[in-house]
Parts: structure tokens; sequence; C-alpha cells
């Protein structure tokens, strides 16, 4: 069986050794190789599992690509605590150690220039929610107001359509002004696509998934912003996520090689 | 109460993350990976119909 090998992360020479059991993707423990002066941590993985077919087949297999990407995770995560990780993108694999050590020849200023654009700051994930409380509404105003006429219920419809449409748009504002808030304190911010409820299993409509690049030295006062934005707004619920490696600050998401 | 740290990460905020963010290598020197936004799509169709299925979907519980 042949051992592939399935890089997570670049990052400068760590001062401390990783955990011995710093275990990564299909719970085989991560190792570093070093090549001018930079480190690759990676595993090596079985080519039954990782090749481009069986990992093409994997990534579609919701538990394996749960394990997989937790995994990843658990391994950038341990790194964060020790150095800035420079991480790569889910499921990059090569043939063997000298396929790491040209990926890093080839790619040496770039990854200089992002570790250092990076070095101390991390990622905060925010999501802003609003609530959807039509169905509760609706139960609640039956009793009180049974329509006398035709004209009644349409006036009802109207006044709760438009109650709806304001608690939007004001969830839409409030998310606006957060990002606003955020983004001035932040020194870098991404949009991601607000996320589908059915993926994310979370109540209401997701009006702002965001992320901000904020030192560490200044991420206590950055929670504290995001902690009492939530308090001004009723209807709406804010999420906060990290911190995380600047997975989404990489700024080297096109292919170069 | 914002603090989400000690709750178990939901994978939609990794895959935001690990297929979405991250450096890009591709090459000859990398196997060629699956397009990611394919993947992406077929997760959702995915997780629809294992959604429509079964009621309590994945082992979301499962601590790495």
């Amino acid at each position: 069986m042949t051992a592939l090998r399935y890089v997570y992360a670049v990052c400068r020479p760590l001062s401390a050794p990783l955990q011995a059991q710093l275990t990564g993707v299909a719970g085989i423990p991560a190792r570093q190789l070093e090549h001018h002066g930079l480190i690759a941590v990676l595993s090596l993985v079985p080519e039954e599992d990782f090749a481009e077919e069986p990992l093409k087949e994997h990534l579609e297999d919701l538990e394996w690509l749960t394990a997989t990407a937790r995994a990843h995770q658990n391994v950038v995560d341990a790194l964060t605590g020790v150095t800035t990780p420079l991480p790569l993108r889910l499921g990059t694999v090569f043939r063997d150690d000298s396929g790491v050590r040209v990926m890093i020849e080839e790619r040496e200023e770039d990854f200089r220039h992002a570790l250092d654009r990076l070095e101390g700051r991390v990622e905060w994930g925010v999501k802003v929610y609003v609530e959807q409380e039509e169905e509760k509404e609706a139960v609640e105003e039956r009793p009180a107001a049974r329509p006398a006429s035709g004209r009644d219920y349409l006036r009802q419809r109207r006044r709760r359509t438009a109650a709806h449409e304001q608690r939007g748009q004001k969830a839409d504002e409030f998310a606006a002004r957060l990002h606003e808030a955020l983004s001035g304190y932040a020194e870098d911010a991404r949009l991601h696509a607000p996320q589908n409820a059915t993926l994310s299993g979370a109540t209401g409509r997701n009006v702002l998934n965001a992320s901000y690049l904020v030192p560490r030295s200044r991420s206590e006062e950055f929670v504290e912003l995001v902690d009492r934005a939530e308090d001004d707004t009723p209807g709406v619920r804010v999420e906060l996520t990290g911190p995380w490696a600047a997975y989404s600050f990489t700024g080297l998401t096109q292919g170069v090689a | 109460m914002i603090a989400v740290e000690h709750r178990e990460i939901a994978l939609v905020d990794l895959l935001d993350r690990l297929l979405a963010g991250g450096v890009v290598i591709t090459g000859d020197i990398t196997l060629r990976i699956a397009d990611v936004d394919l993947v992406r799509i077929d997760l959702n169709a995915l997780i629809s119909s294992v959604n429509a299925q079964v009621p309590s979907p994945w082992p979301e519980a499962e601590a790495p």
C-alpha cells in the first residue's frame, strides 16, 4: 500500500514540537516536513482512500466528509495554538515528500508574504439570524382577531405581512450595521454565502455569514463588540465562532502552479 | 451570552472555511482534487435526501 501526503497547512518552523498524539485525517498522526525554512504539516494517508477517485467518492459521503473536516480542523487548530498556520484547502494530497517540497519551492514567496500578513491574526465567524416567528404570531393573533368580514381578513393579512417584512428589513439593516462596525474594527472581512437552514439545522433565516480577521491581541474587544450587538435589536440572533485559523484570508485561492 | 467555543463546531461552519477557504494548490505535483463547488452542491442534495428519509439525520454528536 502506497502512502500519499495529505497536507493541512504550511507554517514557519515551530518553536515547540507538535503534540505527540496530534491525530489527523483517517486517525493518522500529523508530522512535519521542513523545506526551505518552511514546514508542511502532513499525514501519510493510504492511497486507497485518498487517491483522486476514492477521494472524490468519499467527499460525497457525509459521514466521511464530516470526520475528515473535523480531523483537518483538529490539526490546524492545534497549530493555531503554537504558531500562525496557513491552512490549505481540505483534500490537498501529494504523491510523496518530493511533491510537497516542490510545492513549497514553487510558492515560497506567496507563502512567506501570506504568513507575514497573517502573523498573530485569527479569524472570527459571525452569523446573524432573524427569528422566524410567523407560526407563533399566527397562533397568537387568531383568537383576538377572528375576521368579521373579507375586508377585515385582508386587512389583517396585510398587517401581518407588513410586520413580517418590517422585521426582515430591520434584521437586514442590523446585519449591515453590524458588518460595518465589525469590518471597521477588523483588519479584513469576508462575506460567505448565507447558510442553508437544512444544512445548518439552525432556526431562523441567516442574513449575515461573515469572517473577520482580527489580531489575537484585540480579539477580546472584538468578542465584546459582537456580544453587545445582540442586545439592541429584538428578534435577531447573533452567533460567534472562533478563533479559527485564517482560512478565509489566505488570499491564495487561485491556483498558480 | 454568545460564547460558542465550547459547543462542537457545526459542519457548515467548517465547510465554509475548509472547502471555500484555505490555500488552493493545483498542478502536476498534487493529485487533482475534486471540484469543491460540485461537492457542495452534491452535499446539499445529499443532506436534503437524508432529511427526507429520517428525521434525525447524521451522527453530529460524534466528538473527535
